[in-house]
């Protein structure tokens, strides 16, 4: 043990302990989920369930409002995505490109949906939705989900068009593209990394969002998460880990994604003259 | 004229700007604005090239005016200083897209665009990418790219200002013999007098906002316009006179005063205008003290203390050298000055 430790280095002994136990931390309870959900019969002290088998997907896929409420949850997160982008895109590139007044304090004010505690947020704009109506629709749902991403899908799009230098613009326009195929072809291809990085954000944080689909959508509007906590608390742990799995495959999907679009855009921030 | 512009005008809301700007470039010819940062090169080029709109005055190119068209209208192309190039476009693309929009057949862009790389020695860089070239390289697709345009002027914003000494050196060789090669019109914008020197057919000297010298090379260096040219170009020495109707008098040596100075004058002398020599006591030279004696090469700087006349600087072949040392006295002489009355002098000292 002490050669090994002479040998080694403390260094590399400590890197590789703590490793361990952030590689027990983070996928432990994952792993115990995956376990979870294909286990039959599981009793303390077992180890390992002493039944496998599919009784729980069985049992969650076959009821309708778990599957409709998969469909709903991912054409709410689609609406978000789209809609924040036709929003946030335009604002983005008025903050990165025109003066106006007041344009740090605008720009400030989308970290405040952040600055309070969420529920007291969705109250407030749940007594607005009240007076107009909005309270148990599609719109009122998806409004409430753009609140959330509203800062990221603006801010990180600012920093990407930022990142677009004038004179490449300039010298779009100089060898004879009009304004609009300047953006078209030359400043929003550029800034698309961010774009998509800030998209599936979006959508991955629609997908998630429980508290104000729970307090504007109920009775009729329940997505996953929602279902989710009705499922935890009436059936055994099974079928919330059979849930769970179904509920991050999409994200594991879209990070993978986003994490190959991330390092794109490192690639393309390279590209400096000095 | 392939480029005229006529009493051109812009003024920011900083109180910075141009004004009374007459500029005419023949066609080939290859022209720099020379002058310090903030002195409104910049801005004359950006006019011409359409990213900026004067406040008044025209500019005339090929005899049409070109005010008010944007930039994709006008017969101009540029090259920036930096961010020429569009990194998600493969080096071809990047050379392409313009003629892409000028809707040319596949088959001759393909030509066209082989053949600028060609010109520009980056032949089989096509499928690459703006980030895996250098500085250098960089800077020449953004030339190529503005040649394959056939501009009636080419337009170049400081454009290898960025690349290091050696590099920049032989960028300029580069666009010179591109230049000789194509026959194009070149309005060039440097603060960089070597590169200007250089590079030139004429330089255009700025400082203000307004044009203090138009001439060939030789003529800004040889017999500067004004004292602000005469201190930006090259080392000079600036020593305090007096001027009668036949010669300026700087103590005991006589000048020819060509442009008819009377009273006080600043005389504008170039090192290598002035001799130095051992024999002190001569009476028709100026004494001085030797203060410092830096050799640079072939040649070496000599710093001297005139009496009654301050510093002045001359540069020395090494025979004169050998024989100098710190501190010993020497007649100084001066076989060539610009004369500059004096009230002009003020002017310059508070200018700058």
């Amino acid at each position: 043990m002490r050669w090994y430790w002479k040998h080694v280095g403390p260094r590399r002994i400590i890197e590789f302990v703590l490793l361990t136990v952030f590689a027990v931390f983070f996928a432990g309870p994952l792993l115990n989920l995956l376990v979870l959900a294909f286990s039959e019969k599981w009793n303390y002290p077992n180890v390992l369930p002493q039944t496998w088998g599919f009784k729980w997907w069985n049992f969650v896929l076959a009821k309708d409002d778990i599957v409709s409420s998969i469909s709903l949850s991912f054409l709410i997160a689609t609406l978000v995505t789209l809609l924040s982008i036709v929003v946030c895109i335009p604002a983005a590139y008025a903050f990165a490109r025109l003066q106006f007044p007041l344009k740090r304090m605008f720009l400030f004010s989308f970290l405040l949906t952040h600055a309070f505690p969420k529920m007291g947020l969705y109250v407030s704009i749940a007594v607005l939705f009240y007076q107009i109506g909005l309270m148990n629709t599609l719109l009122g749902v998806v409004l409430i989900h753009m609140i959330n991403v509203l800062m990221f899908m603006t801010w990180i799009p600012t920093a990407s068009f930022r990142n677009v230098h004038r004179a490449q613009e300039e010298s779009a326009r100089d060898v004879g593209a009009s304004p609009f195929k300047v953006f078209r072809s030359v400043t929003l291809p550029m800034a698309m990394p961010g774009i998509m990085v800030a998209s599936i954000f979006t959508f991955l944080n629609s997908l998630d969002e429980a508290q104000g689909t729970f307090l504007v959508g109920i009775p009729d509007y329940k997505t996953m998460p929602i279902v989710m906590y009705s499922i935890i608390s009436d059936f055994p742990s099974s079928a919330g880990a059979v849930f769970s799995i179904i509920l991050t495959l999409p994200t594991i999907i879209l990070l993978v994604a986003a994490q190959r679009l991330v390092s794109a855009d490192v690639l393309a921030s390279g590209f400096q003259m000095k | 004229m392939q480029l005229s512009v006529r009493e051109l005008a812009k003024r920011y809301k900083t109180g910075d700007g141009v004004s009374g700007i007459n500029i005419d470039i023949e066609k080939g010819e290859l022209v720099t604005l020379l002058g310090p940062s903030g002195c409104g090169k910049t801005t004359v080029l950006r006019s011409i090239g359409g990213f900026l709109e004067p406040d008044s005055g025209d500019i005339l190119i090929e005899g049409k005016s070109v005010i008010g068209l944007p930039p994709e209208k006008r017969p101009t192309s540029m090259v920036f200083q930096s961010y020429n190039l569009w990194s998600h476009m493969s080096v071809y693309d990047n050379l392409a897209f313009g003629l892409k929009i000028r809707k040319m057949p596949k088959a001759q862009i393909r030509e066209a665009v082989e053949d600028a790389l060609k010109l520009v020695r980056l032949s089989g860089f096509g499928k690459k990418y703006p980030a895996e070239l250098s500085g250098g390289q960089q800077q020449r697709v953004a030339l190529a790219r503005s040649l394959l345009l056939n501009p009636a002027v080419l337009l170049l914003d400081e454009p290898f200002s960025a690349l290091d000494a050696k590099l920049r050196h032989e960028m300029r060789e580069e666009l010179r013999e591109i230049q000789t090669k194509t026959g194009l019109t070149m309005v060039f914008v440097t603060h960089d007098q070597e590169e200007a020197l250089s590079l030139s057919d004429r330089i255009i000297v700025m400082n203000h906002g307004r044009i203090e010298q138009v001439a060939q090379p030789q003529q800004i260096y040889d017999q500067p316009a004004s004292l602000y040219v005469a201190g930006f170009i090259g080392k000079m020495n600036f020593l305090e006179g007096v001027a009668d109707r036949e010669e300026i008098r700087l103590g005991s040596l006589r000048l020819p005063n060509d442009k008819g100075l009377m009273g006080r004058v600043t005389a504008a002398v170039r090192p290598e205008d002035v001799q130095l020599s051992a024999f002190a006591e001569n009476g028709s030279l100026l004494k001085g003290r030797v203060k410092q004696v830096m050799i640079l090469g072939h040649y070496a700087e000599v710093t001297v203390e005139l009496d009654g006349f301050g510093i002045v600087r001359a540069f020395q072949g090494k025979e004169t050298v050998m024989q100098l040392q710190t501190g010993q006295v020497v007649g100084v002489s001066i076989s060539k000055l610009t004369g500059f009355p004096v009230e002009e002098a003020m002017e310059a000292a508070q200018a700058i």
